[in-house]
């Protein structure tokens, strides 16, 4: 409750709507207590007075009533039509809703077709023919108004419901013995709450122009009475000759819905987890750089792809996630490194960074190189990183459901990769993008050009991937756990096409991965990732049968091995850091058997030649 | 040693594309006949790829799932139970650690809760119990008052496992408990599950799509394929001898250091909606002849306990 | 696709029965005699006897139900007795004016909608952003019907730019030009809210697709930041706004109730509302069923639209 007034408060729109609502409140609660004139009194001698004139402040209506004393009864009774009839839709709306989705079945089938029957009416029609029914009058148009909005409310909480009776915890809520009725009072409400608040407070302001509307058709509040809406509607008559009395009630009901809006975005803004984690910012072209430094030297210099001391961070508000640290790996031509490590140490950020495709905001490159033959890249002006993406350096990403786009055909996302980078024909693109599809052993390849992404099985999906990013023989595949998301059948057949295709086109790859035995069948050299840094760097059989960092050897003795028989596993006890608060010196530190007073003080480097270790006391010598 | 479940040519199948009046357009066979068997006190491995029906099945099991026909049998328990009677006795343990606990109730809600609605206990009983179960799972009692969006995926599956125990039931499903976790973590939840095991005398049913966890814990392995049980035996015999050529791909296929990559290079699995009429492993399976493709083979005994589905079994 | 439109035309069917179902309930509500209502001071007993037997009020309710329904089958809607005049004459006469004003304004509000919407997105908290969420905010806050009375004094009282209010002008009127400025003022009035939602919603759907991974993808194939946005994101999110839009249809031509009234646009809203206004029941019922049935096929269309959008819906 109060994280959500915190984030309510620092949105500025929000408290100006919660400030204007609030002095509009205050007003119509103290109205009986002012000295008004009464709001019904007609004085014709008195019409259309102007306002400030004669003691009237707002002047006069048509039958010379006082405006201001109409203007605050009639904002009153506005303002609590509108709220009812939110409340009565909202709440009936919520409860048909939690219903129909978590009985599902049957009952939500009823219910519904008979929701979708009312909402196939465009929603005045049916606010106008219950008016007809019932008769004009403010009551009746409160009913009107709240009955269409039922529909609304009913679909919305519907879909909220049936997202979270499908979630394990009401699985689990079943076996620990609870009923249906319980089940929904304290599983799903709770849980559907917030959304019923947010529709409610989105659409208040929607159903007070509605009654609003409906009176100004002369078919809510009845005269004398006034609310905003009947004022308006009988001002009009004489809108040309005395427009104050139109502008008063009009720009009151304006002003009204216009901070309740405010408001209500705010609540949802605040209620909604995800805005809450600024995770909605649009990811821009190209990661921000913000580099203090000029990079360092050239170290290597056959290396096709090398990255030397490469720092990116996410910055969230106040806190700063340090994904990468000062990362350096070479990539030699035709060569094919494994990067390894646990979910968040990083990988994934590193690859992304080498083209400038981490989002941004949050994310901003601070340090370091990143070199394509030579050539730095950080920095580098958008136009340059777009023709060198796919073209030079390709990635594979790792479920290919939802990084290939769903409503395209795959052979036009393949005609697209070679044409932006390619001035040539659709047809003879086409022609490219079909014998790629046959390279990645994609039977039928010319049929299966047409499919859409979700007409595919997995493997064909990556298949597709894997024949984009070769699409313009680039010189760096860079592939992030291209096979986790798959079967181990199909994963073995990736790997397989993976090896072949590098092998005869001389491609060099980026491989990371978490899995040691893929890294093992399929890669020359391998780096260790540990908390946003290089914890160890070898070839693979080096790597892996004498690992030299404390955290590599005992990662590796935590994994199950096929073929080694029922055992006890030797867990790591702990957790890896966070990346925004991580420990001085050695990372791996809190973990570490081994640890030494040392291990904690100083920074520890990454040291070695070819064979390098980040630790002061490492398993192996590597000198 | 006893009987722990068993069930009887238990199948599911679903309806696909339902409409109001008439029938539905097709269905989806998720389990075909499956009799299974766990003695008390031992650890059943179930493996099989993505969509093969392992949940299915384990959702039938523990009662939230109806079955379409056949018996379960758990400790005297037989159908038409509700998943309150089923609770008392059996547990589940889900995958996803963090969507399996209520994001909106503090832990010592979560946990009381089974003891609540099963035992019915009092409070002070309540806490007592909860105390002993907490420290079962090593974790520390002052994470009790917590939401569960404080905790990591491991530190969450434990409190899982947790509420598992408070059901006081002696049969744990535990759908692929490790698979959302990373492998310093999945270590220590496995052990944590041995451990329990030892103490509490449970018995397990293990769901993986890892070959070398279910080996690394199971005393017996039945491999699923395609709603069907293929091959069935002692988990150190089944992947290091296998006698259904499925098997085999599988156990080739796991990726192991120091060994060329394995596994073929095509095929994938049968539509569901069309499933094949013999072996729905025929298509990919390099021994396949005539018969496989016209009559479904079943599960029979190859050689000691070691059963498997195929008109032409491996040989040793 | 032809056989998914012939489904949805299918489905549609239940649909239409069921909005004459609700109607002729709503109507049943009434309080009183419809029949004394419509007679007035001439209702004595006898009077009102022979016109219930004559209208069918005499019959049990599912009877008068069959009866209503084959009549409109026949394009039979029954007589207004206010006007002396067959009620689809009248409907179908006030429907065109309607479908003028709604179909301007609803072109407006998708157009301007999606492409404001698409430029907050891209330019998210840039200048441009802001300006377009300020307006937004402004025009789904204010009342269409005191909009346009506000533009009738700027443009047409004070300015004289633009006529007053009708659809034609009263001389000398009847041709194109003349129809588009009539039409210019209660066309922007009724479409500035649907604009504004549309907006909102376009932003907010590009703004979740732009998070996509498939647009990392098109971006680290070196796809261009203008094709990133126009092409692969708009269309991702076109999934989202298509339906919105059919919503939005229907708001516009509720709206365009108060417009006409204010603008004295002589469409089927401001009938329907002086039918209510004096009791003219069997215009009510006839204008709604008629809107509501052009509706549901006006959704059908955005349904088929959605469809050739989407491969993954069309099974
Ligand atoms: N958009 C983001 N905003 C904030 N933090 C992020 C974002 N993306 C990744 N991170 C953080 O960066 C770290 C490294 O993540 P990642 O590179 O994805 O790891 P890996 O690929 O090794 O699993 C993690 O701690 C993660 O929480
Ligand atoms: S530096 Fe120290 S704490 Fe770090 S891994 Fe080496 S021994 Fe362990
Ligand atoms: S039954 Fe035939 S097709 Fe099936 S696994 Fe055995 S040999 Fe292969
Ligand atoms: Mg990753």
């Amino acid at each position: 409750m109060s994280t959500f007034l915190k984030l309510l408060a620092r949105n500025r729109l929000a408290v100006f709507g919660a400030a204007v609502l609030g002095a509009i409140i205050l007003l119509v609660v103290i109205t009986p207590l002012l000295p008004l004139p009464d709001p019904n009194a007609t004085a014709t001698a008195d019409r259309f007075k102007r306002p400030f004139s004669d003691g009237f402040i707002l002047g006069t209506d048509h039958l010379g009533r006082d405006l201001f004393s109409r203007l605050l009864w009639g904002t009153q009774l506005s303002l609590a039509v509108g709220l009812a009839a939110a409340l009565i839709a909202g709440t009936i709306g919520a409860a048909i809703g939690i219903v129909a989705g978590y009985f599902g079945g049957r009952i939500d089938n009823v219910i519904m077709r008979a929701i979708d029957m009312l909402m196939a009416f465009p929603y005045i029609l049916l606010a106008l023919a219950i008016v007809a029914a019932l008769g004009p009058g403010l009551l009746n148009a409160l009913y009107a108004v709240a009955a269409v909005n039922i529909p609304f409310f009913a679909r919305n909480v519907r879909g909220v419901t049936v997202s979270i009776a499908h979630k394990e915890f009401v699985d689990a809520a079943r076996l620990s013995g609870m009923g249906h009725l319980r089940i929904i009072t304290t599983e799903i409400l709770p849980n559907v709450l917030p959304v019923v608040v947010i529709a409610m407070s989105t659409t208040i302001g929607w159903m007070i122009l509605e009654t609003a509307g409906l009176s100004f058709l002369g078919l809510g509040s009845q005269p004398p009475q006034a609310d905003l809406g009947s004022m308006l509607g009988e001002a009009r008559a004489a809108m040309i000759t005395a427009p104050h009395t139109s502008i008063v009630p009009g720009v009151m009901i304006l002003l009204i819905v216009m901070s309740v809006n405010l408001l209500g975005d705010g609540v949802r803004d605040a209620l909604d987890p995800r805005l809450r984690s600024g995770a909605l910012s649009r990811p821009m072209a190209a990661t921000l750089v913000r580099r203090d430094e000029t990079p360092p030297e050239k170290t290597d210099t056959k290396a096709v792809l090398s990255l030397e001391n490469l720092e990116t961070r996410f910055e969230v508000g106040a806190r700063i996630y340090r994904a990468v640290g000062g990362v350096s790996l070479a990539i030699q031509p035709g060569e094919c490194v494994g990067l390894i490590g646990e979910s968040g140490s990083g990988k994934s950020v590193t690859a992304l960074s080498v083209m400038g495709l981490v989002a941004s905001p949050p994310g901003v490159v601070t340090g370091g190189a990143v070199r394509l033959n030579g050539q730095d890249l950080i920095g580098a002006p958008y136009a340059r990183l777009r023709a060198l993406r796919g073209d030079r350096v390709a990635y594979i990403f790792q479920d290919p459901l939802s990084t290939l786009h769903p409503l395209y055909r795959v052979g036009d996302q393949l005609t697209e990769a070679i044409r932006v980078h390619h001035r040539i024909s659709r047809d003879a693109a086409h022609e490219r993008a079909v014998k790629l599809l046959e390279d990645v052993h994609i039977p039928n390849a010319r049929a299966r050009a047409r499919s859409y992404p979700h007409e595919l099985s997995g493997g064909m999906r990556q298949r597709v991937a894997i024949a984009m990013a070769l699409a313009n023989e680039p010189e760096v595949i860079i592939a992030d756990e291209p096979t986790t998301a798959l079967d181990v059948t199909v994963q073995a057949q990736i790997l397989k096409l993976l090896d072949n295709l590098r092998r005869d086109r001389g491609v060099s790859i980026l491989f990371i991965t978490h899995d040691f035995g893929v890294v093992g069948q399929l890669c020359d050299r391998v780096a260790v990732m540990y908390a946003g840094r290089i914890v160890e760097e070898g070839t693979t059989a080096e790597v892996l049968d004498a690992p030299a960092h404390p955290y590599t050897k005992r990662l590796i003795a935590c994994v199950p091995e096929l073929g080694a028989g029922r055992r006890e596993l030797h867990a790591i006890p702990g957790l890896p850091p966070a990346v925004d608060q991580l420990p001085h010196g050695c990372a791996f530190a809190p973990r570490c058997h081994k640890a030494t007073g040392l291990c904690a003080t100083s920074d520890i480097p990454l040291d070695g030649r070819k064979r390098k270790v980040r630790c002061i006391l490492p398993e192996e010598d590597v000198a | 040693m006893s009987l722990a479940l068993e069930t009887r040519d238990l199948t599911k199948t679903f309806d696909v594309g339902k409409r109001l009046l008439r029938p539905p357009k097709a269905q989806v066979h998720a389990v075909h006949p499956t009799s299974l068997r766990v003695e008390n006190g031992e650890t059943l491995g179930i493996v099989g790829e993505s969509g093969c029906g392992k949940s299915t099945l384990a959702r039938m099991l523990v009662g939230l799932l109806p079955p379409s026909s056949g018996t379960i049998e758990i400790e005297g328990l037989s159908g038409g139970s509700s998943p309150a009677d089923f609770g008392r006795v059996i547990q589940y343990v889900f995958q996803d650690p963090v969507s399996s606990l209520n994001p909106r109730k503090t832990i010592r809600q979560i946990l009381e809760a089974p003891l609540i609605h099963l035992h019915g206990m009092g409070r002070s009983e309540r806490a007592a119990r909860i105390d002993e179960i907490f420290d079962s799972v090593s974790l520390r009692g002052e994470f009790l008052n917590r939401y569960p969006h404080e905790f990591s995926g491991g530190q969450a599956q434990r409190i899982g496992i947790a509420r598992a125990l408070a059901a006081n039931a002696r049969i744990l499903v535990l759908d692929e408990p490790v698979s959302a976790l990373d492998v310093s973590v999945q270590a220590q939840v496995l052990n944590l599950l041995a451990d329990l095991k030892d103490e509490l005398g449970l018995t397990y049913l293990f769901i993986s799509h890892d070959l070398a966890v279910v080996e690394a814990v199971s005393d017996r392995v039945a491999v699923l394929y395609f709603g069907a049980v293929v091959e069935e035996g002692r988990a150190e015999n089944i992947f290091a001898s296998p006698r259904h050529p499925y098997t085999r791909l599988l156990a080739e296929s796991a990726p192991v250091v120091g060994r060329p990559i394995g596994g073929q290079a095509q095929g994938e699995l049968p539509d569901p909606m069309n499933p094949p009429p013999g072996c729905a492993f025929a298509s990919r399976c390099p021994r396949a002849t005539d018969i496989c493709r016209t009559d479904r083979p079943e599960l029979r005994p190859i050689e000691g306990d070691q059963r498997a589905a195929c008109h032409h079994p491996l040989d040793p | 696709m032809g056989g998914y439109i012939l489904k949805r035309l299918v489905s549609a069917v239940p649909v239409l029965l069921g909005i004459t179902v609700i109607v002729f309930a709503i109507m049943s509500l009434i309080p009183g005699d419809p029949a004394t209502a419509i007679l007035g001071s001439y209702a004595t007993p006898e009077n009102v006897e022979k016109l219930n037997r004559d209208l069918g009020l005499d019959k049990p309710l599912v009877q008068q139900y069959f009866i209503w329904i084959g009549n409109m089958l026949q394009g039979d809607f029954g007589r207004s007795f206010a006007l002396n005049r067959p009620v689809l004459d009248e409907v179908l006469d006030r429907f065109s004016a309607t479908l003028v004003l709604a179909g301007a304004a609803f072109v407006l509000c998708a157009v301007l909608g999606i492409i404001a919407g698409v430029i907050s997105a891209a330019r998210q908290y840039g200048w441009a952003d802001r300006a377009i969420t300020v307006a937004v905010i402004l025009g789904i806050s204010i009342p269409s019907f005191f909009l346009g009375m506000m533009m009738i004094l700027l443009f047409a009282v004070r300015l004289k730019w633009l006529p007053v209010s009708g659809m034609y002008a009263i001389y000398g009127g009847g041709d194109l030009p003349d129809l588009l400025r009539h039409l210019a003022m209660p066309a922007i009035a009724l479409s500035l809210v649907a604009t504004g939602v549309v907006a909102r919603l376009s932003r907010a759907a590009m703004l979740e697709v732009l998070r996509q991974d498939f647009i990392r993808t098109a971006r680290a194939k070196g796809v261009g930041e203008r094709r990133v946005i126009w092409g692969h994101a708009l269309r991702a999110a076109m999934v989202s706004i298509i339906p919105v839009l059919g919503i939005q249809a229907g708001f516009v031509l509720s709206g365009a109730v108060y417009i006409e009234i204010v603008f004295q646009w002589p469409g089927v809203g401001r009938m329907l509302v002086d039918a209510i206004l004096k009791r003219d029941l069997l215009l009510v019922q006839g204008g709604v069923v008629f809107v509501a049935a052009c509706y549901v096929f006006f959704n059908i269309v955005v349904d088929v639209a959605q469809s050739l959008l989407d491969p993954r819906i069309r099974t």
